[in-house]
């Protein structure tokens, strides 16, 4: 017996549901009401089940906290898991990201951050280290801020070698083939329309990449305007957008387990961040991004709020659950890989961070 | 003077009735990170500065240190500290003289949506 935990990540505090069918939730009370919360991961690595939340107080700052019994207790190390040190020259605003690595790194987790960073962290997300030879960049004066802020929001070890991508906010993507020492931009035909000339070698707004499950070279990216895949581990990128509503948005799923299925959230574009037509749904490929298919059974019409890129999850079941919050507070639930969906919750503050496990129940 | 939420008025000294060190007071969001008090009575720090004081916070109470204080040292933006009623930002910053028998009061600003 198994339960589905769903971590909520909110603009004012976080909610964790659960559910022993994937369609009765049950929601908890408020954690860290007030705090906004970019990021949350729930590691189920080593038959433990933490849920580590990256929030941030308006007054107090942001710091990463962790729980190992669903959020009946939570722990924050004292000097913070995160920090720059006093030579750095910079402070931790946002932790955009957290993401434990795989089941043969039991200790390692990843976090993505603004300033544009990226930390390691080797005691199951406690104390992390910054990514040197990422923050050292000779391109990271040049990187720049979208909206929502400067920040590496995308960290995708690979399961078979010390290859990482990361994707930031605008910069692009970039990879180490020695797990984090060295970087390179890979964004070879990814374009980036708001710069003027051909596209540039770095400086992408990437929204977000997942990693295919059975080629881990195979990557898929939602751009800022575009949508693309790469075979080669990031050396090029085609795009995939053909057959789909529209080529802006934030979200980029892919299947736990099966290769070459993907989903994306669409939105008409950069300046209307809106589902197309007010119809929430989302666009399903099972072909790596040749041909598309909107399931949208479920979710809501007049519906005129974005779905953020960390608001959206899939889990490991099987069949996977794909999960998606909205800007207005409202969290829907598929159990059979978005062929019909069911509202979690509704009228939470802006959902920012969605992370589902299944876990011994 | 204790107000009704157990705020110790402006000008009570009553955990430094000597006046020989330097209070510290902070709302109650920050309660936990004080051992779950709202006051602490600090040594005269060194320089008898405002940042001296905070730096001290460090080694003893180092998420309260963090909360009021970013890596780079500076405030957080949305936090506001008033030395005996004064605004440290409409004074010297964080070079603001602290000495015995000050109270050095942590207030939220207004900020959030």
């Amino acid at each position: 017996m198994e339960t589905a935990v769903l971590a909520i990540g909110t603009r004012k505090g976080l909610w964790l549901a659960t559910s022993d069918d994937r369609t009765a939730w049950r929601l908890s009370q408020p954690h860290f009401l007030m705090h906004e919360i970019p990021s949350v991961a729930v590691d189920t690595r080593g038959g433990r089940t933490r849920v580590l939340v990256g929030l941030r107080s308006e007054h107090w700052g942001p710091t990463v906290v962790h729980s190992d019994d669903l959020g009946a207790t939570w722990s924050e190390p004292e000097q913070g898991a995160i920090t720059f040190g006093a030579d750095d020259g910079a402070a931790l605003e946002r932790v955009w990201q957290i993401q434990p690595d795989g089941e043969d790194r039991p200790g390692v987790v990843w976090a993505g951050c603004e300033p544009i960073s990226v930390w390691r962290s080797a005691d199951h997300g406690e104390h992390f280290d910054l990514v040197r030879g990422l923050w050292d960049h000779p391109h990271r004066g040049e990187w720049g801020a979208g909206y929502g802020g400067a920040a590496a929001h995308t960290v995708l070890p690979s399961p078979v070698d010390d290859t990482v991508h990361v994707a930031m906010s605008t910069g692009g993507v970039y990879r180490s083939n020695d797990a984090g020492t060295t970087w390179r931009p890979r964004n070879s035909g990814i374009s980036a329309y708001f710069m003027p000339g051909p596209a540039p070698e770095f400086g992408q707004c990437v929204h977000k990449v997942a990693r295919d499950a059975q080629d881990p070279r195979r990557l898929y990216a939602q751009n800022h305007h575009g949508v693309y895949r790469s075979d080669d581990a990031g050396d090029t990128w085609t795009s995939i957008a053909d057959g789909l509503p529209s080529d802006f948005g934030f979200v980029m799923l892919a299947h736990p387990r099966r290769g070459g299925t993907l989903w994306v959230v669409p939105l008409v574009a950069d300046g209307e961040r809106v589902p197309p037509q007010g119809r929430l749904a989302v666009h399903r490929s099972d072909d790596g991004g040749r041909t598309w298919t909107e399931q949208a059974d479920g979710l809501p019409t007049g519906h005129f709020n974005a779905v953020l890129r960390d608001a959206a999850c899939v889990d490991t079941g099987d069949p996977a659950g794909v999960y998606l919050g909205t800007r207005a507070g409202d969290v829907y639930a598929s159990a059979d890989e978005g062929a019909a969906f069911v509202r979690v919750a509704d009228r939470l503050p802006d959902v920012l961070s969605l992370r589902a496990a299944l876990v011994p129940g | 003077m204790v107000t009704p939420d157990g705020d110790p008025g402006p000008a009570s000294r009553g955990t430094d009735p000597d006046g020989l060190g330097v209070v510290l007071r902070v709302p109650r969001a920050l309660a936990a990170d004080l051992g779950g008090r709202r006051e602490v009575v600090l040594p005269v720090p060194d320089r008898r500065r405002l940042d001296g004081l905070l730096d001290a916070l460090v080694p003893v109470h180092p998420a309260l240190a963090r909360r009021l204080r970013d890596e780079t040292g500076s405030l957080r933006r949305f936090v506001n500290v008033y030395v005996d009623g004064l605004d440290v930002r409409r004074s010297d910053g964080l070079a603001t003289p602290v000495g015995a028998g000050q109270t050095v009061e942590v207030i939220q600003s207004v900020a959030g949506g």
